[in-house]
């Protein structure tokens, strides 16, 4: 029973660390339309802030904390620099984006080796994330991670954070007016390339934050931002483009299949069930879990 | 108020304008007729700054905007209402309304004012914008048109596509607006004979060509419909 009960916990965790790494991509792919392929190495940066924070701060707690906003700010940073400097001119341009972006991924990845070289580097874990929660104790006991449970509370506070702001801020109706109407957006008033800006530093800060989460779970090296890019993107389709609650259902529903296929398989095997799951889903539902309700053609 | 001058525009390879010249006049009606297809909403899209046109100009209050982008024009005082009732379909009636009074000082009292004007969208404040009756959308549309405090007014089609009943209630809030003083109206229509009572000026658009124009009174319906006969 209580095997279940913590391979389900296991795949939440997964699911968390997958909503944290898409949901980034919910905003720059899913609202506007931009793969964006050095979203990845966005994640990295905020890996690496963590482990540079660290040095000077000496704490791994209080670091870890500080780097939170660090690690937005950087990752958002990098976002606003490369979308001034290459997307905006290629909006209508998908699949020269992809190319472009692939390019500033792989050009990313090789800075990072020449600035902290190709081995993984290791961050301390803080010692409040160290420990387990004990929910069953004896002789089949069930614990829970603090770093998993840290994790999935990151994770949720950010969803939460991103729908408040869509839905009740002026920002946020700005964001769904463009995504929605661009010429009409632009014909009332407001500076629709300003908002494309501000919707893609929001959806690469947030991948500072997933960088910032990874490090509780493993290594941080060049490489890990290309490692988990295409899960990101595969649970963004799978939600439906545009949804942030189909993409939160995609990754906590990805997450649980994986988990409970490693148990009861192996983790190669577990991979390709995913897969295989999300082909044959996207067959059946090409446009993803939601689907828009309108009227109108539009 | 406004003036275009030798408009030549159109989307990538062709060219749908052809040297279109006309002009509002100051807090009155200009209409546009024409078949479909002679580049109405093409030329009103150009007016409002959502396409550049390859040579010509556009002149509001004496000042050349030709290059300014639609979002300036539109803090300028250019309202612009497309053609089709659109609007932001996933947003509620609501929001779509907060959306024209967030970037505004007066933003609350503008949001009163229009739901005054069109009490009908108060009873579907929540709903999504995409689920509202053709006629319900183009209240909402041109609440935020006029939210913004336009002096110039781009109507395309407002009755094109509205049950019959809404129609005539449209066309009233047309003429009370054009009447008030302070706002000009550019009105591309269908109905011949709603627009020359709506208008001071008109002018018959074909093939990306203005082909006739004149004052828009009841003697010019039957030199207006000869010239738009197939």
């Amino acid at each position: 029973m209580t095997v279940i009960l913590s391979q389900s916990f296991t795949g939440v965790s997964i699911g968390a660390v997958l909503l944290l790494i898409a949901l980034g991509l919910s905003l720059t792919f899913g609202q506007m339309g931009v793969i964006n392929m050095a979203h990845g190495e966005f994640i990295m940066a905020g890996a690496y802030t963590v482990y540079l924070l660290q040095g000077p701060i000496g704490s791994a707690g209080v670091s870890l904390l500080v780097a939170l906003p660090v690690a937005f700010a950087v990752a958002g940073a990098m976002g606003a620099a490369l979308e001034w400097l290459l997307i905006r001119r290629l909006y209508a341009r998908p699949l020269d984006t992809l190319l472009v972006t692939w390019g500033v991924s792989l050009m990313l990845q090789q800075l990072a080796r020449d600035l902290f070289g190709a081995p993984n580097v290791h961050t301390g874990t803080p010692s409040w994330l160290s420990g387990r929660i004990t929910l069953i104790g004896g002789d089949d006991p069930l614990t829970l991670a603090h770093g998993r449970l840290f994790i999935l509370g990151l994770a949720l506070a950010a969803v939460v954070a991103l729908t408040l702001t869509l839905r009740l801020t002026p920002l946020g109706r700005r964001i769904r007016a463009v995504v929605q109407h661009r010429d009409l957006a632009e014909a009332s008033g407001i500076a629709t390339a300003r908002v494309d800006r501000v919707t893609f530093v929001l959806g690469s800060g947030l991948a500072g934050l997933a960088g910032v989460a990874l490090t509780l779970v493993g290594p941080i090296g060049p490489t890990m931002g290309t490692n988990v890019i295409i899960d990101a993107f595969l649970v963004v389709v799978v939600g439906g483009i545009g949804q942030l609650r189909g993409a939160v259902i995609a990754a906590f529903a990805l997450g649980v299949l994986q988990a409970v296929m490693e148990y009861s398989t192996t983790v190669s095997v577990a991979r390709v069930t995913v897969l295989v799951a999300i082909v044959a889903f996207l067959q059946w539902r090409p446009q993803g879990i939601h689907t828009l309700r309108t009227r109108s053609l539009a | 108020m406004l003036e275009i001058t030798g408009l030549v525009a159109g989307y990538d390879r062709t060219t749908v304008l052809h040297g279109v010249s006309l002009t509002v006049p100051e807090d009155g009606v200009a209409t546009v007729l024409g078949h479909n297809g002679a580049g109405k909403s093409t030329l009103l899209r150009a007016a409002v700054g959502l396409i550049r046109p390859r040579s010509g100009t556009v002149i509001l209050d004496g000042e050349d905007i030709t290059r300014l982008p639609a979002h300036r024009r539109a803090r300028r005082g250019i309202a612009y209402v497309p053609q089709g009732q659109q609007s932001f379909p996933q947003l509620t009636t609501m929001e779509n309304l907060r959306l024209i009074a967030d970037g505004r000082r007066d933003g609350r009292a503008a949001l009163d004012e229009a739901l005054d004007l069109f009490p009908a969208l108060r009873e579907v404040t929540t709903r999504p914008a995409g689920l509202l009756s053709g006629g319900q959308r183009q209240q909402l549309a041109l609440a935020r048109a006029l939210m913004t405090r336009p002096r110039l007014l781009l109507l395309d089609e407002p009755t094109e596509g509205i049950q019959p009943s809404v129609v005539r209630e449209i066309q009233t809030t047309i003429l009370d607006l054009s009447g008030r003083g302070g706002l000009s109206v550019l009105l591309v229509e269908q109905h011949v004979g709603f627009a020359l009572r709506a208008a001071q000026r008109y002018y018959v658009l074909e093939a990306g060509r203005i082909t006739s124009s004149g004052p828009g009174t009841a003697d010019a319906e039957a030199a207006v419909r000869e010239a738009l006969r197939v």
